[in-house]
């Protein structure tokens, strides 16, 4: 009787788990082995064809490439950044609350929006970025349109909203460290850059972890900009993962192989976050 | 329990049938609250009250991709709109999926037989297929030479007088250009759009220098021809080699802002921007067909109207008459006025209405004039995938990572590769 109950109490959740996230998954995997059907070509099985075909995808070897540095480039700059602001609005400052919400406009933004802003501060003469730099004499830039540059402009929009997301749960965790801690530190004689290294950022490990699982999580969701910003373009420049899963299945219609595409990127994702948990976990202390 | 749902479901569809209703539902590409769902809300109530057996439905589902996206769900999903007005070149991927019907199927009195030929034909080519006509042309533009007359004075040019050909575009531009003291650029002398839809703006050049890239039946592509490597060439060349573009790709999206605030001479743009340029110009502008190589060109663009398959005899007889009625004349023309899209057939263009307006506004009439000169948006089979290898292709061009030559072959390959079931 009572396991009865207990499967009555999970069966809502379970049905929106499977309905909404199980089964998604393994259509999207039994799809990947099927060709895309039409009415006048029926979809049939092709085994393994998609992933041959995606070995010899040269845009596909490139978004991941894309990818990679977007990964490298939000990731660490963000997390930094994070701390960093919440160590300063930690502090007793005038107009703290003030701070923290500036800080944390961003975020409260949709992702649209934020990139039809962007979108004018690099466009080209009338971009903000270009008035300012027109200030000093340097010549218009052409942000977007420009291969070697675009990357770094979506990383820069992106870093810019990502940060004060992570910043609350710094903040929230630094609230919660003991402040004999930082009393003990000081009658001992220890400089604050020691107590921070040796106290601080150890037990904000835990924090750490779970926002460094989210912004990788982020680094492959995140691509609504680019439906404003670049569209992946110039020829692919700034074009990743998700968003090219988005073209061949939207523009291109092909269904079986933006499955294959998003099997990949869930294996992906899940490898990361196993080795992030299992080689991580052991620097974590919690409490 | 069953009473009730019989009952229920009794109520539900009697709505319905008790008015003897026909209801029809249909996909726009338009965003939620755009400035233009007024006008065709207006339309749809207008057409209610000549036909009170019908009900329209207007669904605005956003840009293009996500309308066709929209109604292909819709049509899984067993809900399917009865007609929709779709991306002109999204014909051959329609044909694929089945989903629509040739309007001649439907007109079969001699007055709709005449209905069909009342259009320009070079806006009916992408609707066509094997001599059937799927699509009707309903907010269409073409691609034109907006040039800032101010700017043309202070550079010592006649500002009545756009450039007819390349070179005059070229060395015209090179006039334009203007330099702060310490030689950086403040206004160029020509801009043209490489983001979004670099395929159809490629499409002018080529056109321009002698070739179209596509065959009518959608299944080859002719991007390797030497006139259409040159096209490329002449295009990149204004950003890198003439210095009277910016170098790279210039964006889709805030071009008409850069034209507005003059910090550009000249733009090839949609004439569906006409309208809003012509309301936000501080300055004085002229609109003109884009420049010849060998000859003048340009493709068309925009939306059609479809029928779908999957509809009764009924639904589809007034879906047609909503068609005929939407498109006629006096329809076509206010439809022009509110948008600056072309009016669709030559009738229009004799309403006393647009008459009126372009006798006011010359511009309104260039690109109908430019008509003579269309060829069609790039479509093929595959044509999401054979689109974005040429995209591709040209801005790898533009950015200078590979030769016009280079790229285009890539993109021919890649063409030849997805097109060969096809043949």
């Amino acid at each position: 009787m009572k396991h009865v109950y207990g499967w009555l109490l999970l069966t809502p959740a379970a049905i929106l788990l499977v309905a909404f996230t199980h089964y998604p998954a393994v259509a999207t995997l039994a799809d990947s082995f099927f060709s895309a059907g039409t009415a006048l070509r029926p979809s049939r099985f092709v085994g393994l064809d998609n992933y041959a075909a995606l070995g010899g995808d040269p845009v596909f070897w490139q978004v991941l490439r894309n990818n990679f540095w977007f990964a490298l480039g939000t990731i660490p700059t963000s997390i930094a950044l994070a701390l960093l602001m919440a160590l300063w609005v930690n502090a007793r400052l005038p107009g703290r609350a003030l701070v923290r919400l500036s800080y944390f406009t961003p975020t409260v933004l949709p992702m649209i929006a934020v990139a039809n802003l962007w979108l004018y501060f690099y466009t080209p003469q009338i971009g903000l970025l270009d008035k300012v730099t027109a200030l000093f004499g340097a010549p218009s830039h052409n942000w977007l349109g420009n291969p070697d540059t675009v990357m770094g402009c979506v990383i820069a929009m992106t870093v810019w909203k990502e940060a004060g997301f992570f910043m609350i749960f710094y903040l929230a965790a630094l609230q919660t460290l003991p402040p004999e801690l930082e009393e003990a530190a000081r009658i001992e004689g220890a400089s604050r850059g020691y107590f921070f290294w040796r106290v601080t950022f150890p037990l904000l490990m835990p924090t750490t972890l779970f926002v460094l699982v989210n912004a990788t999580i982020n680094s492959f969701k995140l691509v609504d900009h680019l439906f404003i910003l670049t569209k992946g373009g110039p020829d692919n420049a700034s074009n990743l993962l998700l968003y090219y899963v988005y073209q061949v299945a939207f523009s291109y219609l092909d269904t079986a192989y933006a499955s294959t595409l998003t099997v990949v990127l869930l294996a992906l994702l899940a490898g990361f976050a196993v080795v992030q948990f299992q080689l991580i976990e052991r620097r974590v202390h919690y409490r | 329990m069953k009473f009730l749902a019989v009952v229920l479901f009794a109520l539900l569809t009697g709505t319905v049938h008790a008015q003897g209703k026909t209801e029809l539902t249909f996909y726009y590409p338009i965003a939620v609250g755009g400035p233009l769902t007024k006008v065709i809300d207006n339309l749809a109530a207008g057409f209610e009250k000549e036909n009170p057996t019908i009900k329209v439905n207007p669904v605005y589902a956003g840009n293009y991709d996500d309308t066709r996206i929209r109604a292909l769900a819709a049509h899984k999903a067993g809900q399917p709109a009865q007609l929709s007005v779709l991306f002109s070149i999204d014909l051959y991927e329609l044909l694929e999926q089945d989903l629509i019907v040739p309007f001649d199927e439907m007109a079969t009195t001699a007055e709709d037989k005449a209905w069909l030929k009342s259009f320009y034909p070079a806006l009916m080519l992408n609707g066509t297929y094997k001599g059937k006509v799927y699509g009707i042309p309903f907010q269409r533009s073409t691609i034109v030479l907006y040039w800032n007359k101010d700017a043309f004075k202070e550079a010592g040019l006649d500002p009545e007088k756009a450039p007819a050909s390349w070179d005059e575009m070229r060395t015209m531009a090179a006039k334009l250009v203007k330099k702060d003291g310490a030689g950086n650029v403040t206004r160029w002398g020509v801009m043209v759009p490489s983001t979004g839809y670099p395929y159809w703006m490629f499409q002018a050049f080529s056109r321009q220098n002698g070739q179209d890239l596509m065959n009518p039946e959608g299944n080859r592509t002719n991007f390797t021809h030497p006139d259409v490597v040159n096209a490329l060439q002449y295009w990149v060349d204004l950003g890198r080699k003439h210095n009277v573009m910016p170098a790279g790709t210039v964006e889709w999206g805030t071009l008409r802002q850069n034209f507005i605030e003059g910090k550009t001479a000249m733009m090839w743009h949609t004439t569906g921007n006409l309208t809003a340029v012509k309301d936000s110009a501080k300055f004085g502008f002229g609109v003109t067909m884009l420049p010849a190589s060998k000859q003048r060109g340009s493709p068309t663009g925009g939306g059609n109207w479809y029928l779908f398959k999957k509809s009764t005899p009924a639904e589809r007889q007034a879906a047609f008459r909503f068609i005929k009625w939407i498109t006629a004349p006096e329809r076509a023309a206010d439809w022009s006025i509110a948008t600056g899209y072309v009016a669709v057939s030559p009738a229009a263009y004799e309403t006393p209405k647009l008459k009126t307006y372009v006798a006011e506004f010359p511009a309104a009439a260039v690109a109908r004039d430019q008509f003579k000169f269309a060829t069609p948006e790039l479509s093929t089979f595959q044509t999401g995938r054979v689109r974005k290898s040429l995209d591709d292709a040209i801005q790898a061009a533009l950015t200078g990572s590979k030769t016009p030559g280079e790229a285009l072959k890539t993109a021919q390959a890649e063409a030849e590769r997805l097109l060969k079931p096809y043949k």
